[in-house]
């Protein structure tokens, strides 16, 4: 029912744009909601915190522009491979770091996350150093994907996919599994789950979704630079997966659109945005920390009452 | 040799900075079990606001106070308007607070202040002393020397005053403590107070030798709490060994392997102790009741 909703609001939604620019801004939302839905699946439903997760967005983006331009991989096959990349390092690092809870485990996915952007800034032969690289434009089939009317579709396509893959997860075995995690992992292990393989599976899988949206993200602005894996990136993801709602999909989508329109809506405030996410993550941990749609999800059940 | 005594020196010059911060998170935890990410702003606001007073005329030992009142004030209100509101939340969500804290003071230090760097005339002379080859500056021993004296008044005041053994009972457990008459709420409002001056007085030591801008903060958080770690979180002896240990190896390592990398020393720091011994050098492995 929400899928259909929301594949109904992404076909309408053109309908509204007086101009080209409009498609950017949806495009840049549905691409930033395909990592935080990952995000979301790792934070809100089973419970962890990864406050590195665009390190994983990254290293998706940077595969679509080594591949091409080092290594003459087509971009597509790049995009895969560097979702294969992802989804190995959370594996790797995961097993170790997902021991870890609280505090501990938020500072270490912070290292985590930080480590990735050193890496990209110094590897300059790589990666182009702190200016960054071009990223040539993704072909399929023959046909050169550009223009901002293109890139809408693709994200918001993708976007839908794997809001209900999310969807399916969370109602399949595993995804209970991960909601018991969250309530109480001991008692969870009580009763017979694979706590560690579960918690891993699903950081892999929320890195896989961060890795995609990076390298979409990467394709559609034909320029990346290591900023896009830095901490201020991997803050405002999570204060998405915040302001929208833990553990509610629909709300990644609320979220994403927030933090990416509302600096647009802002420009002539641009020295204010660091302030303003800073105040508006603050505020929402301190009186509205379950996010925007299940507060208000939660004033229609009472309207019902 | 003469290298190696530099790479010291330098080390343990930044490190006593580590240290510092560390001491502030540590001292913040202790008291209320909550990592204080703004931590590292105070340090930039103790430089940033002294160099502001100064250009605006204050003479330099008054901009220096000024300073480490205003730093003081924030750290207060951090506690009182962000902290305070959210009591009982899980530590994730404070941490998420104190990180949109220090991402807020940072967004609007770059408002008040400006984007550039900023330095402050060196207490003593500019003039390197020459000692084994190496040239060390007046700064840095001013800065260790300084390290260490706030280190001995934290200890004998929390080892020897009536409101050194409130802290130490409210870090020890928090409801008996206030079960004594011990007004918690103070008692944490105290030690924010306490790491925010810490903090600001790192600031101004250390902004002669590596200057200051309005985004220093975010890195030194992380290298500070990377030393707490490494000390062992919750112990104070180990957030200064922590920092002065992780001062001498980001030297010797940028150094002797590779300098464009030296700040990824902290990050794998803090992965190893994390995930290795999550207790650090000094600390008590904490045990998990079911």
């Amino acid at each position: 029912m929400p899928a259909i909703t929301v594949g109904i609001f992404i076909i309408v939604l053109p309908a509204f744009f007086p101009s080209a620019y409009y498609y950017r801004i949806g495009a840049l939302v549905f691409i930033f909601a395909l990592a935080v839905v990952g995000l979301n699946l790792l934070m809100g439903f089973a419970g962890q915190v990864s406050l590195g997760h665009a390190g994983f967005l990254g290293i998706g983006a940077y595969a679509v522009a080594i591949g091409p331009v080092h290594l003459g991989a087509p971009p597509w096959l790049s995009l895969f491979a560097g979702a294969i990349i992802s989804g190995t390092v959370a594996f790797v690092v995961g097993r170790p770091i997902l021991r870890l809870k609280g505090h501990y485990l938020a500072v270490a996915t912070l290292g985590f996350g930080l480590l990735i952007a050193i890496v990209l800034t110094n590897e300059a032969n790589w990666t182009g150093g702190p200016d960054g690289m071009n990223v040539p434009a993704l072909t399929l089939f023959g046909w050169r994907v550009h223009g901002s009317a293109a890139w809408y579709w693709i994200a918001a396509v993708t976007f839908l996919g794997g809001f209900l893959l999310a969807l399916n997860l969370m109602d399949s075995p595993t995804g209970r599994a991960l909601q018991a995690i969250h309530d109480s992992e001991i008692a969870a292990r009580v009763l017979g789950i694979d706590v560690a393989r579960k918690k891993l599976a699903v950081f892999v899988i929320s890195a896989i979704y961060a890795s995609v949206a990076g390298s979409y993200l990467a394709l559609f602005n034909g320029l990346i630079t290591p900023d896009v894996a830095g901490f201020l990136r991997s803050i405002e993801l999570v204060a998405m997966v915040v302001l929208g709602g833990m553990g509610s999909i629909v709300g990644s989508l609320v979220g994403a659109a927030v933090l990416v329109v509302l600096p647009q809506a802002l420009t002539i405030f641009q020295e204010y945005e660091q302030a303003l996410l800073g105040l508006i993550v603050m505020i929402f941990m301190i009186f509205l920390r379950r996010g925007m749609v299940p507060s208000v999800a939660a004033v229609f059940a009472g309207w019902h009452k | 040799m003469a290298e190696l005594l530099q790479f010291i020196s330098s080390g343990l010059t930044v490190g006593a900075i580590y240290a510092l911060v560390g001491l502030g998170f540590t001292l913040i935890y202790k008291a209320s079990d909550i990592i204080n990410f703004a931590q590292g702003e105070f340090v930039m606001l103790g430089g940033m606001t002294t160099v502001f007073a100064a250009a605006a005329g204050a003479p330099l030992p008054l901009a220096a106070f000024i300073a480490v009142v205003v730093t003081t004030a924030i750290g207060l209100a951090l506690h009182r308007f962000a902290v305070e509101p959210a009591r009982g939340a899980s530590p994730v969500a404070l941490i998420m607070i104190t990180i949109g804290a220090s991402i807020f003071l940072r967004g609007v230090a770059q408002i008040v202040f400006d984007k550039r760097f900023h330095s402050l005339p060196p207490l003593l002379s500019a003039d390197p002393i020459q000692f084994g080859g190496a040239a060390i500056l007046p700064q840095s021993l001013v800065v260790l020397a300084c390290a260490t004296g706030i280190v001995i008044v934290l200890w004998l005041f929390i080892d020897r005053t009536l409101l050194g053994k409130a802290v130490i009972a409210t870090a020890a457990n928090r409801l008996a403590a206030r079960l004594v008459g011990i007004d918690t709420r103070r008692i944490v409002d105290f030690s924010f107070a306490v790491s925010a001056a810490i903090g600001a007085i790192a600031g101004i030591l250390i902004t002669p030798i590596a200057l200051t801008s309005y985004d220093v903060g975010t890195l030194l958080a992380l290298k500070g709490f990377a030393a707490a770690m490494l000390g062992g979180i919750g112990s104070a002896p180990g957030a200064v060994v922590g920092g002065l240990l992780l001062g001498m190896i980001e030297a010797l390592s940028a150094g002797y392997l590779s300098s464009s990398y030296k700040d990824a020393v902290a990050f794998l720091i803090i992965l190893v102790v994390l995930v290795g011994m999550p207790q650090g050098l000094f600390g008590r492995a904490k045990i998990e009741r079911v």
